[in-house]
């Protein structure tokens, strides 16, 4: 092979340095690392890595801290936006972000999401959405759509034993705390593209002091739902999309 | 000196807040003090009871089973203190809203006709005040110049107005108290 | 200024206690019967004058977390409740334990178990120093006896909590909480600048600068190994704290046949009951833990080689004595006695059982 072509000035990627060479544990095809790379480019494009703070769940995500070249706090399940809250208010200056998944977000840490939503934190909340949970093992998460097969519901989620798919994104949308919600994706070149986008101007939202930004990534866990990475990305533009519509809920 | 008081009633009587005068003039002349209330839903309506204790050395338990003073001003309150006073000791009750007086022979037995005198001059809220001057004439433990000092840290600012009529209601307590056995 | 004497509640001690000492925020959840503690603070308004921080949080869970996200950044943080809050946020202070952060916890306890009542207690003794959450871990437990404790011991709380990167417990009852007592508040201290912090507390979440790696505050090791390892160094502390920061106060026990060992109000009462004893021509001393852990467990150890027997009393029904019991190990008899569900035993009531003990050895 002829390294000749090696030159500065044939370069035309890079990955940013806020984004470390640690191995990532996640699965091949996982929606984590994509949304990974796009923080830490929004950081570094921002200039503001040494005035973010991020904050790590419980869940696939526990591990984010490795990854990402900034101070990390890892808070219990669903507690995130409760340790957030804090951070913010006693650093004001910094870019402070939480990063949940649905169990962590949506279950568990219902009321501490709803409730730094609706005080409008001025904080980024970046919420992981595959329907599932991965680290235990693909048990049912409050966002799993109805039909859809878990360790926990084997023969499908059933509504009269279940409940319903837990929409917490349109909830949060409604309070008078967020100032932006939207619903992105990272599965195609011009999702990633959107979903990067909103992130920054998510986190440019938290230095103006007027309420919370909340990012839902629609995702995929193809070892979770049992498919090829490439089948996920199809299973969750049929069925995922129907139930979380990708836009902007809120952007006021 | 050493004081040992309990203050019971209804609440809204200002039981809380008459021991807390007290207290107040405690600190004011350099004494320990301490002021222990009864705490919760009884506030709103039930019995309330505060123990205070004024002395001059330092102050162990501020739980009491026995007291140099008890007034009470209901009769639940009554039943509950009469026999608590240690012996020698005073006892002060408001009659109204009695449905027996005191039977003990072997302690001071006061009575003050405070609630009456509240109502004839048409505030309520001076009960306790008359019934502390009543205590004070008994047991003149504080300086009345402390009583009303103290009362003025424990008022907010806006009901200072109100320093003059408490003072007289102080002053009509002192008529008022006689001894009954 | 600061020499003046005010008269207050202990729950109010403390807030002021907190501000005064340089205190950079407060997460609570109002909860009988300390609800006072938030209430001063929201008064007295201190982000406007100090800087510091008040939130009321939507749940002790949050409260706790927010301590916990608080701790992270290296500054002066806390929360109060009382017992049902303080079982809710066991799991963070596990969390916090294990992290190595600083923090106050104020627990000013009510009856139990369950909803309980509002009135005062001591049954949360197990809980605080045997570990109410998950995993090894120690809280150094303080509890004040005084109005004037509930604010000294406010200011002690967080030296010890930043010496030791510990969380600390301030253990109160309602009684304490509710009462009004003099007190002197403390010096006003500044609250630790940016520089300091950055200084005093390099692990702190400050945001990442050029100059050091990435700072993660985590209490997660799934290697069992790391784990052990975590758990080694978090008991060797442990044991340096045993070593260093035992507060015990005695009264009268150089001659004494007879000790009672009490803690907070308890303590005051049986000092009550002390002095009534003495008249009676009973030998009686008073032995107070003001560490309930670290237990002043040598210091008991020594008197039980003097004297004919202990008396432990509680507002519970017994679990001080257990400490008292391990220390004496067998040499003299222990008898306990307590009121439990929110009952303050009374003076007399400690002599009747104090003069049981004296008849049992004779």
């Amino acid at each position: 092979m002829n390294n000749d072509i090696i030159k500065p000035e044939n370069l035309v990627y890079t990955k940013t340095p806020v984004l470390n060479d640690n191995p990532m544990h996640y699965c091949p095809g996982c929606s984590h690392g994509v949304v990974h790379k796009l923080i830490a480019e929004v950081i570094e494009e921002m200039g503001i890595q040494e005035k973010t703070i991020g904050v790590a769940p419980v869940g696939c995500a526990v591990f984010a801290y490795n990854y990402l070249e900034i101070d990390w706090e890892q808070a219990a399940h669903g507690r995130a936006p409760a340790l957030a809250t804090a951070v913010k208010r006693l650093w004001p200056d910094r870019y402070v972000f939480t990063y949940q998944g649905d169990g962590d977000l949506a279950a568990i840490g219902t009321a501490e999401t709803i409730h730094a939503c609706n005080r409008g934190e001025n904080i980024t909340i970046i919420f992981i959405n595959n329907g599932i949970y991965g680290m235990t093992g693909g048990q049912m998460a409050p966002t799993t759509l109805e039909g859809m097969k878990t360790a926990t519901c084997p023969y499908g989620r059933n509504t009269a034993i279940n409940g319903y798919p837990l929409n917490i994104t349109k909830l949060v949308a409604e309070l008078e705390g967020t100032r932006y919600v939207t619903r992105q994706s990272v599965h195609t070149v011009a999702a990633v593209q959107k979903a990067k986008k909103a992130i920054r101007k998510a986190f440019e939202n938290s230095m103006e002091g007027k309420g919370t930004s909340f990012v839902e990534i629609v995702s995929t866990c193809n070892s979770g739902w049992k498919m090829s990475p490439a089948k996920s990305n199809e299973w969750m533009v049929e069925n995922m999309f129907k139930a979380y519509p990708i836009g902007d809920l809120k952007d006021k | 000196m050493k004081e040992e008081i309990i203050i019971a009633g209804f609440g809204g009587q200002g039981v809380l807040s008459m021991g807390k005068i007290l207290a107040y003039s405690g600190l004011l002349q350099g004494q320990e003090v301490s002021w222990m209330p009864s705490y919760g839903p009884e506030q709103r309506g039930g019995t309330a009871n505060v123990t205070v204790i004024l002395s001059d050395e330092r102050i162990s338990s501020p739980i009491l089973n026995q007291y140099d003073t008890a007034i009470v001003l209901n009769q639940p309150s009554l039943d509950k203190f009469e026999s608590t006073v240690k012996p020698g000791g005073v006892l002060i009750v408001d009659p109204h809203g009695l449905s027996r007086m005191p039977e003990r022979t072997d302690i001071q037995v006061y009575s003050i006709d405070a609630t009456e005198e509240a109502t004839r001059t048409n505030n309520q809220k001076t009960l306790n005040m008359i019934i502390l001057g009543g205590y004070l004439k008994i047991r003149p433990i504080v300086k009345i110049e402390n009583v009303m000092a103290g009362l003025k840290k424990s008022l907010p600012e806006r009901h200072h107005h109100l320093l003059p009529i408490n003072e007289k209601a102080i002053n009509m307590g002192m008529d008022l108290i006689k001894k009954i056995n | 200024m600061s020499e003046e004497v005010k008269l207050m509640k202990g729950n109010e001690a403390i807030a002021r206690a907190a501000i005064r000492c340089g205190c950079d925020g407060y997460f609570g959840y109002p909860i009988t019967p300390q609800s006072e503690v938030m209430e001063t603070l929201m008064e007295e308004e201190p982000w406007k004058t100090t800087g510091m921080v008040v939130l009321q949080a939507e749940s002790e869970t949050s409260s706790i977390n927010m301590v916990y996200g608080g701790a992270c950044t290296g500054k002066k943080v806390m929360t109060s409740s009382s017992s049902p809050g303080v079982s809710l946020m066991q799991e963070g202070i596990s969390y916090i334990a294990c992290a190595e952060l600083p923090c106050v916890v104020v627990n000013v306890m009510r009856g139990g178990p369950g909803l309980g009542t509002i009135q005062p207690s001591q049954a949360d003794y197990f809980q605080t120093v045997k570990g109410g959450g998950h995993g090894d871990y120690k809280l150094i437990a303080l509890a004040p006896s005084t109005v004037q404790e509930m604010a000294d011991y406010t200011v002690k709380a967080f030296d010890l909590a930043f010496k030791y990167r510990t969380p600390v417990m301030l253990l109160a009852d309602g009684a304490i909480g509710q009462m009004m007592e003099k007190v002197v508040l403390p010096e006003q201290r500044p609250r630790a600048t940016e520089e300091e912090i950055r200084a005093n507390c390099p692990w702190a979440i400050v945001g990442k600068p050029a100059s050091r790696g990435r700072n993660v505050i985590t209490s997660l090791a799934l290697k069992s190994e790391e784990m052990e390892a975590t758990n080694i160094k978090l008991q060797a502390k442990y044991r340096e704290i045993e070593k260093n920061e035992v507060i015990v106060e005695m009264h009268n026990c150089e001659d004494a046949d007879y000790i009672i060992v009490a803690f907070g109000l308890c303590a005051r009462i049986c000092q009550k009951t002390m002095e009534m004893a003495r008249e009676k021509g009973l030998k009686v001393g008073v032995l107070r833990p003001i560490t309930l852990w670290p237990f002043p467990t040598e210091e008991i150890k020594a008197l039980a080689n003097k004297c004919k027997g202990m008396l432990c009393v509680e507002m519970n029904a017994g679990q001080m004595v257990e400490d008292v019991r391990l220390a004496v190990n067998g040499k003299v008899d222990v008898q306990s006695f307590g009121r439990l569900g929110g009952i303050i035993p009374a003076p007399d009531e400690v002599l009747n059982a104090l003069e049981k003990l004296v008849a049992d050895n004779a």
